[in-house]
């Protein structure tokens, strides 16, 4: 119980919270933020289900539906994106700087081809913003999510900067495995989406 | 558990203050990551806050001395209760509320500073923009938003104006801002409690003030990601023509009540935990006893929290909310009153047989005490049902949050201001002069508040500007009130500066109290205990029971009064 023995910031007692470093509350405190980001969309969707039941028309007039064909491809990505992201990050915990590199590259490079998909689509919709309640929650759900995933790159990408920086591979890591975690976190929301929007369009 | 705790500070060393910042006064006016800078930046701007929203109070307590509308007309008074509930809720007492958790929680856990620092004070330096952006409102065309704290749609989603920037888009966006930043804190808060408590500082040797902080910041991650995405909806509704809470488009203004009241209701106990915790804090020390049932007091601070979320649709008793629904928000509702009463029962207990020792700090906890049984009483009034559809707008309710929010929530505050102030500066206040703010402030409030309670049973409607001469005598009673109220902030300012500027030098321990703060010099070092953390040995309210706190106390008085 004394402070006398040093801790190097990744020691494995670290983790399980008998002994902690920074990196450890920098996780602590990321975790928390994630649980109360996922209130937000917890309200959001529960608002969408109530609005999705009550209403007698849902669609605005002229829309027949969503096409669903290209946003599953979109969905196959970004989900496998997250398995890549797990590879980058075995990679950095075995040292292995450049393969960390390249994976976390195509992760990056998978959650652009997302937003590219998305912007694709919003731009060939039929219906926008204003039109009912059917449009006010597909842009606003989709938009908030989309927002996410291009935070989630550019985090990515500042991780990557980082692991050029010479001596500051142990703060670095913890970054990545905040990331990921981020990363991860939006995929499970956009697969409940994509369920919520594009499954369950007709009631 | 206490042997799984345990914080090496040299992990933390984020240099304080800034490279470059300014060590004099001047340091309050910069990018400061010190929780100690940033916890006095909290309150002082808060308390200019305080005059602003007292300033408007008055102006309508003006127009309510006489029953016409004559000083004002209805249209800018809706426009002054609007600012007057929004300042002193967001831009008074929740950040005065941050600036205690600043200044408290790191050196009583015994940790250097704020888990993340710099996030500290990027949340800090929210509250002055949103702070200007809702000031702003004064100066737009159409003046503030006129809808109410509350803001409900379909009221709040009209634009008249057509403008971009009116009223209520600035309110919006300053509201949804200092969620924001209470996220921000509230993360801060939680992480540095869980994960920086001195060696062998178990959970049950926490202060209470760190368990009602974690409680009240547990309702605002769960709560206030909640409202602020209800309020970004009402400002897409107002501004980019969605129909989130339009019924012509499919939408539905309910759900933004059931946004709003999620949060809003639990955030009367993200107000009153922390007060819970200093009169925890200070009725020990000032009656020298143990507080009574510590481990139950602790435990109860996470009661309310869980209830305290689902209680919300009691707000909606007449929004057409169906019956079985009211019955059940009923019972909820009234479940608080159970680890309410147990707080309120140990705090008796601790005062019973006590020494008491009459200070500033101390009238403030047992006037706020004896001023928030009355309102707990009228809250289980409120609660039920037929009382609730009867009394729910008129001002009886008025009467009833206001002994809340400022009869109790209010007076914590300042017996918490009395209570640390000479720890945090190094210098005493004059207790004369405190003791004549608690007299004026005492017989203010109630003479303010009272006669509310007896209108509204009367009938007198809330959100009026003029009102039916039957109720003219209680309402030139409560505007004297009002006015005294005014009067009582002169000696609270004049002490204050004052005694800052050169009041008597503070020791370190000027109430003989028990917690790790009180074992740091006044004012505290920038890093509190910097690498010499003391080891916990003890609980915190050991009154009269003779054992030391930490190991080598002594080692620790002496390091204080040296400095
Ligand atoms: C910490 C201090 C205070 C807080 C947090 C506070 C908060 C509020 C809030 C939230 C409202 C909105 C009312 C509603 O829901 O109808 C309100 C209204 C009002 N407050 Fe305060 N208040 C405080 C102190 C005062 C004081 C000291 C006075 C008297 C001088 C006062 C006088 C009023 C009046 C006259 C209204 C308008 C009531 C109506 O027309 O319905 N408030 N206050
Ligand atoms: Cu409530």
């Amino acid at each position: 119980m004394t402070l006398s023995s040093p801790l190097p910031a990744d020691d494995p007692a670290a983790a399980s919270g008998s002994h902690h470093g920074h990196a450890n509350h920098t996780l602590t405190g990321f975790v928390i933020f994630l649980l109360s980001e996922s209130v937000i969309f917890l309200a959001l969707f529960a608002g969408y289900a109530v609005f999705k039941m009550s209403s007698p028309v849902w669609l605005p007039a002229g829309v027949e539906g969503l096409e669903i064909r290209e946003p599953l491809l979109n969905t196959v990505v970004l989900v496998s994106s997250s398995g890549v992201a797990w590879l980058a990050e075995r990679c950095l915990k075995r040292q292995q700087l450049v393969g960390f590199r390249l994976w976390w590259l195509l992760t990056m490079a998978m959650g652009s081809f997302f937003v590219y998909g998305q912007a694709v689509e919003w731009l060939h919709l039929g219906f926008g913003l204003g039109d009912g309640i059917f449009g006010s929650t597909f842009y606003v759900l989709t938009g908030f999510h989309g927002l996410h995933v291009i935070t989630g790159i550019l985090l990515m990408g500042l991780m990557l900067q980082r692991s050029f920086r010479p001596g500051n591979y142990d703060q670095g890591e913890t970054g990545v495995v905040a990331v990921s975690l981020f990363w991860h976190f939006v995929d499970v929301i956009w697969i409940v989406l994509f369920v919520l929007i594009y499954v369950w369009q007709r009631s | 558990m206490s042997s799984s705790v345990s914080f090496d500070p040299r992990v933390l060393k984020t240099p304080h203050p800034v490279p470059g910042a300014p060590d004099n006064w001047k340091r309050f006016f910069s990018f400061n990551t010190d929780a100690k800078v940033i916890g006095i930046q909290y309150i002082a701007t808060a308390l200019f806050y305080l005059l602003v929203g007292g300033v408007l109070a008055m102006i309508m307590r003006g127009e309510l001395i006489t029953p016409p509308a004559d000083l004002v007309d209805p249209s800018v008074y809706n426009g002054l209760y609007t600012m007057h509930g929004t300042v002193m809720l967001f831009l008074f007492l929740f950040p005065i509320l941050n600036g205690f958790n600043n200044l408290l929680i790191p050196p009583m856990i015994g940790a250097p500073d704020m888990a993340f620092p710099r996030l500290n004070a990027a949340a800090f330096w929210l509250f002055p923009v949103f702070g200007v952006i809702l000031m702003a409102s004064f100066l737009v065309p159409g003046g503030p938003s006129g809808s109410g704290w509350w803001a409900y749609p379909p009221q709040s989603i009209q634009n008249p104006l057509g403008h971009f920037v009116n009223g209520q888009f600035l309110w919006i966006l300053a509201v949804a801002l200092s969620g924001i930043s209470s996220i921000m804190g509230a993360i801060n808060f939680v992480t540095t409690i869980i994960r920086m408590r001195a060696p062998g500082m178990g959970w049950f040797r926490l202060p209470i003030f760190c368990w009602t902080a974690m409680a009240a910041q547990t309702i605002q991650l769960v709560g206030l990601p909640v409202l602020t995405a209800g309020a970004v909806l009402l400002l897409f509704d107002l501004s980019f023509s969605t129909s989130f809470y339009r019924p012509e488009g499919g939408g539905d203004p309910m759900l933004y009540q059931h946004f709003f009241w999620f949060y809003s209701h639990p955030a009367v106990y993200v107000m009153v935990l922390p007060v819970f915790g200093i009169f925890s804090e200070l009725f020990p020390v000032y009656a020298r006893k143990p507080l009574f049932g510590y481990k139950v007091v602790a435990i109860a601070s996470f009661g309310i929290t869980v209830l305290s979320l689902i209680v919300w649709v009691h707000h909606m008793f007449y929004s057409g909310t169906p019956q079985w629904m009211r019955n059940l928000f009923m019972v909820t509702t009234m479940l608080i009153a159970v680890p309410t009463g147990i707080k309120v029962f140990a705090w008796i207990a601790t005062l019973w047989r006590g020494k008491l020792r009459l200070t500033t700090a101390m009238l403030f906890c047992l006037g706020g005490l004896v001023n928030f049984i009355f309102a707990g009483i009228t809250g289980v009034m409120l609660a039920t049902v037929p009382v609730d559809i009867h009394v729910g707008n008129t001002y009886f309710v008025v009467g009833h949050f206001h002994t809340v929010i400022f009869s109790t929530i209010t007076f914590g505050v300042y017996a918490g201001i009395y209570h640390w102030f000479p720890k945090f500066t190094g210098r005493m206040t004059y207790e004369g002069l405190g003791k004549l703010h608690f007299a004026l402030t005492f017989v203010g409030a109630q003479l303010n508040f009272i006669p509310m309670h007896w209108a509204g049973l009367m009938g007198m409607p809330r959100r009026v500007a003029s009102y039916d001469p039957e109720f003219a005598f209680a309402n030139v009673l409560a505007s004297l009130g009002a006015f005294l109220l005014g009067v009582a902030m002169i000696p609270f300012i004049l002490n204050i500066v004052s005694s800052w500027a050169r009041g008597p030098k503070a020791p370190p321990n000027p109430w003989q109290a028990i917690g790790l703060e009180w074992l740091l010099p006044s004012p505290p070092p920038a890093e509190n205990f910097e690498d010499d953390v003391p080891t916990v040995i003890s609980g915190p309210y050991g009154y009269g029971l003779n054992k030391p706190l930490v190991e080598n106390e002594a080692h620790y008085v002496a390091r204080a009064l040296e400095a």
